[in-house]
């Protein structure tokens, strides 16, 4: 807001002109609200990674003062950050909300899913997720993904329509046409929707600086074990690194992405303050995932294969 | 962007704006360029891309690679659909809907354009103003882009000649404003060689304008209210019901047009009750006033019925209330929009049921010409309707508010969104098509 009511009240033809976060934030709380309006359970996927935490923050904004009419839904890798977790779930008592977990870990130790090679369990995360959502009869999933992440991404509309099967279908999408956003959906589709598809990383960092939002630690820069694999700092822990081969150092590092253990890669840093870490993006020429993320990097086609399968 | 301050960062506007492509005429190659000279494709993106041409065979990197998203544009070496893209300056955001110049072109530039405030139209400067542009412009001025620029492309392949770019210049300015077009913008550009893209050209000297990028930058996306007529369509009611706040009762909605303040006397629609505003809430704090494409939550001093779908005004502007409905449609859905077709009409926060009593003229976008009573409207086609609503709808015409004027219908049986709606008049002027032959002309 940089225009203040006293300004205002002096000339009244002084143009109104919103600033690009409050552009963005008040588009975002429209969604949200349209969502509250049109369906019957909506839920919020909620990592605790910096675009789910921002996601939470505009849906507390929006219902101001009454609370966020939506529970929250997170898919468990089993390999998560312990102070991701823990924020997690401090965030979810903190505003008394309720905190549905889908498991991956259940699933492979109940022999549904098989591990994967590589260790990786982010593709593993879809029949989880799809499952949940349908055996909760949820209508709406808000998620976090943004058009600026990835080419495929580009093309997503913000109401979603996911098949019975939670399908992603590129060419079946409905035009958007100005702000009207058409909900409809038959019994067990639902819509995934999301309010930040017009942010950027950077408009993310920016705004979470701007309203003084909590993050996790592992977003600033700090003293941490890791080990080199694919040309990224991978985390050592029990999900399977390192290898033999690959030896344990101990580096100044911050996340740009929080996600499963075994594919999230720290980048060198020494960003201590969000101030230092919105001056490293914005002088970053690598996105950030091409700079953390291997599961992205599987095929050109990897995350429009994942996101017609179900995968938010 | 390595050099910008967190304050610079912070203290930009956003710019929403749209390309109009056709086939050939240079605009994947302008977005690429605008892309990679403001610095905005990161190094891994291009290593992708170096990747993917590689394997394929190609020598150079296949720029295209970039904005092509999914799996079937690719291997078909096509686009399909509207994609959204994004980049940044010191002095501005850009959200750029860019749309693809294959066969459904109508309905994604409507779609792209109608969210944008400006709309980029490229012409190659050896062909001038075709067929296409004629087309393209006439979409911007139905649509109501305030600002349209025209993008002069491939100046290099006439020898960066001033007469070419004025003629041209002036044959689609002259076109443009008998449309209704406010304001036109041409700049002689070459994509492929960045003439005046991001940098000014030293092979056009006699140019003084601005390069496309500056104008981007520098073009006003403020509102100027005093003509606006203010509404709030209710999104939804906040009642918390809290020891905190037991009587809190608030009307939460984004601003569609004009502004709101504390004190002024409001009527709620379609009901017609009035009563004055004891608060805004800005998204948790109080404000005096509040304006277009704000989300805001409206406190009033007396409890009467308002909920979803409603619309809040000035009470001395309100809108009239109607249930039946004349606009310019634009057809997006592969089935056919026909006579009698029982819809589900989208206006602001309320979805009524409707039904297709009319459907008077068909646009013929090349010469503007009408077909009357055409039966149906297909994909891709602009028409005129009448629309019987079952609960009067408080519509603006869409001259006035592109929010509050626009609809969208819905098929009940499937959900699909079938058509996107403009109410009133299509063009300025209110004859847009002077053509001597009547019954010559029209394509069927």
């Amino acid at each position: 807001m940089t225009t203040t009511a006293a300004e205002v009240e002096e000339g009244t033809d002084t143009p109104y002109e919103l600033s690009h976060l409050d552009a963005l934030e008040s588009e975002a709380v429209h969604i949200f609200r349209e969502v509250a309006g049109e369906f019957e359970r909506p839920v919020v996927l909620f990592s605790g990674g910096k675009d789910s935490i921002v996601m939470l923050h505009l849906a507390l904004k929006a219902f101001a003062p009454a609370a966020v009419p939506f529970s929250l839904l997170h898919v468990d890798t089993g390999h998560n950050f312990p102070e991701v977790l823990e924020y997690r779930d401090r965030t979810v008592e903190k505003h008394g909300l309720r905190l549905h977990v889908a498991s991956v870990q259940d699933y492979i130790d109940r022999g549904v899913l098989k591990e994967r090679p590589d260790g990786t369990r982010n593709p593993l995360q879809t029949l989880p997720l799809t499952e949940k959502i349908q055996a909760e009869k949820f209508d709406a999933v808000f998620g976090g993904g943004r058009r600026d992440e990835e080419k495929a991404r580009a093309k997503e509309r913000v109401f979603s329509l996911r098949d019975e099967f939670s399908q992603w279908d590129p060419r079946r999408q409905r035009p958007e046409l100005w702000n009207l956003y058409n909900g409809r959906h038959a019994p067990g589709e639902h819509v995934r929707v999301f309010p930040l598809s017009n942010w950027t990383e950077l408009d993310v960092w920016q705004y979470i600086a701007r309203e003084g939002i909590e993050l996790p630690e592992i977003y600033f820069a700090h003293e941490r074990e890791v080990f080199r694999r694919a040309g990224m700092w991978l985390t050592a822990g029990e999900w399977g690194g390192p290898k033999d081969t690959e030896t344990v150092e101990k580096r100044q590092v911050r996340y740009r992405t929080v996600g499963d253990m075994s594919c999230t890669g720290a980048v060198d840093s020494d960003a201590t303050t969000l101030d230092a870490v919105i001056t490293e993006i914005a002088a970053s020429r690598l996105t950030e995932r091409g700079a953390t993320r291997a599961d992205d990097k599987m095929s050109e086609a990897a995350m429009e294969d994942r996101k017609r399968e179900g995968y938010f | 962007m390595s050099t910008l301050t967190t304050e610079e960062l912070s203290e930009t506007t956003l710019l929403r704006f749209a390309t109009a492509g056709s086939v050939d005429d240079g605009k994947s190659t302008l977005v690429g360029r605008l892309l990679h000279d403001s610095k905005s494709i990161l190094t891994d993106q291009l290593e992708a891309v170096e990747r993917a041409s590689a394997s394929r065979g190609q020598e150079a990197p296949d720029l295209a690679l970039l904005t092509d998203g999914l799996r079937a544009e690719r291997e078909q070496g096509i686009t399909i659909d509207v994609a959204y893209r994004y980049f940044a300056t010191p002095r501005r955001r850009f959200i750029l809907a860019d749309t693809p110049g294959h066969v459904q072109y109508t309905r994604n530039m409507v779609t792209g354009a109608s969210t944008a405030e400006l709309t980029v139209i490229l012409v190659d400067a050896r062909n001038g103003v075709v067929e296409q542009t004629r087309r393209h412009a006439a979409i911007a001025a139905l649509l109501r882009v305030p600002h349209v620029v025209l993008a002069v492309n491939k100046m290099d392949l006439v020898d960066y000649q001033e007469t070419v770019f004025a003629g041209i210049a002036e044959e689609f300015t002259a076109y443009a404003t008998e449309l209704g077009v406010p304001e036109v913008t041409a700049i002689p550009i070459s994509a492929l060689a960045g003439d005046n893209v991001v940098e000014p050209s030293a092979n056009m000297d006699w140019y003084g304008g601005p390069t496309f990028l500056e104008h981007l930058e520098s073009v006003p996306v403020a509102h100027d209210l005093s003509h606006c007529h203010a509404r709030l369509p209710v999104q939804y009611v906040i009642r918390p019901q809290t020891s905190e706040h037991p009587d809190y009762r608030g009307y939460a909605g984004q601003i569609a047009a004009g502004s709101f303040r504390v004190g002024e006397q409001v009527t709620v629609l379609p009901s017609g009750s009035s009563t004055k505003i004891s608060g805004i809430d800005l998204l948790g704090t109080p404000v005096d006033i509040a304006w277009t494409t704000q989300s805001v939550t409206l406190l009033l001093e007396d409890d009467i019925d308002i909920s979803r779908g409603d619309l809040i005004v000035p009470s001395k502007d309100a809108p009239p209330t109607t249930q039946d409905i004349e606009a310019t449609v634009c057809h997006v859905a592969d089935a056919p929009l026909t006579v009698g077709h029982r819809v589900l009409l989208k206006h602001g926060t309320r979805t009524v049921k409707a039904i297709v009593k009319d459907i008077p003229s068909r646009l013929t976008l090349d010469d503007l010409s009408l077909h009357p009573h055409p039966g149906q409207l297909v994909a891709n086609d602009i028409g005129r309707v009448k629309i019987r609503t079952a609960e009067p709808l408080p519509v603006d015409s869409y001259a006035d508010s592109r929010r509050t004027g626009s609809f969208i219908l819905i098929d009940p049986n499937d959900g699909t969104t079938l058509t996107a709606g403009m109410v009133g008049e299509s063009f300025a002027s209110p004859e847009p098509v002077k053509d001597a032959a009547e019954d010559d002309g029209w394509d069927f």
